[in-house]
Order: C-alpha cells, then sequence, then structure tokens
C-alpha cells in the first residue's frame, strides 16, 4: 500500500510518501511527479519518514527523471529515510546521484541555496 | 525448516511475498537491514519473473521456497514461463539507466549486489532460480 500527500511548503513541494512502492504502485509515484513537472515545479521534496520499503520499480521513476530535473533545473531532495531504506539507494550508489538529507529543514536549506 | 508460497503471477501478490518473507527472515540470524535488503532481493527476482516471464497473467504462478541451512539461507525460485537467466544479463550502467530513462534494470543489480551466489537452471519445462545469502556475512 502506498499513499502519497502533497504539501506546499513556501515554494517547494513536498511529497510525502507512506507505505511501500512496488511494481503494483510505482506507477502511482511517476504519476504524481510528472504532475508536479507539469505544473512547473522548481523543488520537489520527498519526505520519507513514512517510507517502509522501496523497490527497484520506485527507485527507477527517480532514476529516469534525473535529466528532465537537470535541463529543467528542478531541486530534488529526499529526506527522512530510515537506515533501512537509504541503505538501498546506497547500494545502487543513487546517493551520489540524488541529494538525500536526513531532515526536512536540511531539505529546505538546499532549496533556499539555490 | 522450509517455507514455501505459491505467488499467481499479479503484481498485487508481491505484497503478500513481502509478508512471507519477513516472517521466514525473523526467524533467521541475518540482522534486520540485510533481512530488508534480502527481501528486496528476492521480491526483484520474482517481480521481473511476474511481469516479464509471464506476462502479469494472473492465472500463471511461480514457487518459492526459502530455508536455512548451516551456511546461509537459500531462496529458490521456480516458474514455468520464458526462461530468464539473470546470469547471463548484463545489467546496464547507471549513467545509461538515466539516460535512456529506462525504469528497469536496476532490480537484477541490486540481487546481484545483495545475494551471494546466484544459481539457475532451466528445463523443458521449469526454470529454478536459486539465491543465497551466507549468515558470516562479507
Amino acid at each position: 500500500m502506498l499513499r502519497i500527500e502533497k504539501t506546499i511548503v513556501q515554494k517547494s513541494v513536498i511529497l510525502q510518501l507512506i507505505g511501500e512502492v512496488d511494481a503494483s504502485n510505482s506507477v502511482e509515484l511517476d504519476d504524481a511527479i510528472q504532475t508536479l513537472v507539469q505544473e512547473d515545479a522548481k523543488s520537489i521534496l520527498v519526505d520519507g519518514t513514512g517510507l517502509e520499503y522501496i523497490s527497484s520499480a520506485g527507485l527507477g521513476v527517480f532514476m529516469s527523471y534525473l535529466e528532465e530535473f537537470e535541463e529543467k533545473q528542478i531541486v530534488l531532495v529526499i529526506f527522512g529515510l530510515s537506515d533501512k531504506v537509504q541503505q538501498v539507494f546506497h547500494i545502487l550508489g543513487l546517493d551520489q546521484l540524488i541529494n538525500i538529507k536526513e531532515t526536512k529543514e536540511e531539505a529546505l536549506e538546499v532549496v533556499y541555496a539555490k | 525448516m522450509q517455507n514455501k508460497l505459491r505467488l499467481y503471477c499479479d503484481t498485487q501478490q508481491l505484497a503478500e511475498l513481502r509478508l512471507f518473507l519477513n516472517d521466514f527472515l525473523i526467524t533467521t540470524p541475518l540482522p534486520e537491514i540485510e533481512q530488508h535488503q534480502v527481501t528486496l532481493a528476492v521480491e526483484e527476482v520474482c517481480a521481473n519473473l511476474i511481469i516479464h516471464s509471464h506476462d502479469c497473467n494472473s492465472t500463471e504462478f511461480i514457487e518459492l521456497s526459502a530455508r536455512q541451512s548451516e551456511e546461509g539461507l537459500i531462496f529458490e525460485i521456480k516458474d514455468y514461463g520464458v526462461a530468464f537467466n539473470l546470469l547471463e544479463y548484463k545489467e546496464p550502467e547507471l549513467s545509461r539507466v538515466i539516460k535512456e530513462k529506462r525504469k528497469g534494470g536496476l532490480g537484477i543489480i541490486l540481487v546481484k549486489k545483495i545475494m551471494d551466489k546466484i544459481e539457475f537452471e532451466s528445463s523443458e519445462t521449469e526454470n529454478t532460480c536459486r539465491l543465497f545469502k551466507n549468515l558470516k556475512s562479507k
């Protein structure tokens, strides 16, 4: 089960992922990000505090947007990942490609620094 | 100790697969963070088979068994579809995954990084993939 909640803090959109992302629902994550891109979001913060699990299907969604984010200068920051979930990003080396922070405050700082 | 699960080829079943794996792994001495990784690796193989070898046909199924031996944990996955030998699969470079905006290919990288040994056998009627995780971790 995955629930995605969207909130706006100043000019940043926070996507909160609650539950598990796998091959059955990664399309929901894809749609949520696609919508933000279409709405011209300039910074996307992903709140992973409620994310219990993510498989390659979900990780692949993030990967598939990295180039477009760079072209459109969209800042992506993921924060609040549990150790076990963060470890999965690390195994693939995605923590080198995606900005990952511990807290929302740190994530917002990245956006403000832009 | 042996645990078996018949998994119908529908990605909605993956949550059930994780419950099965968690129930098994919790009985093993594997550290929690590695239990999570092993769950992920086994799910990646099963998801591949469900999606690519069985086209998400929910009347078809794959079979998983999990057991602990002296050396470690052994997961055996049998399927009856088009053989997919992940040992022969050349996983993409991450840079290519990004460039081509492909959403696949990462799963096999995870499996190979997480598991200690992978075996694959194929006969006329079935394919067997065996994943091993050592208990004395690398």
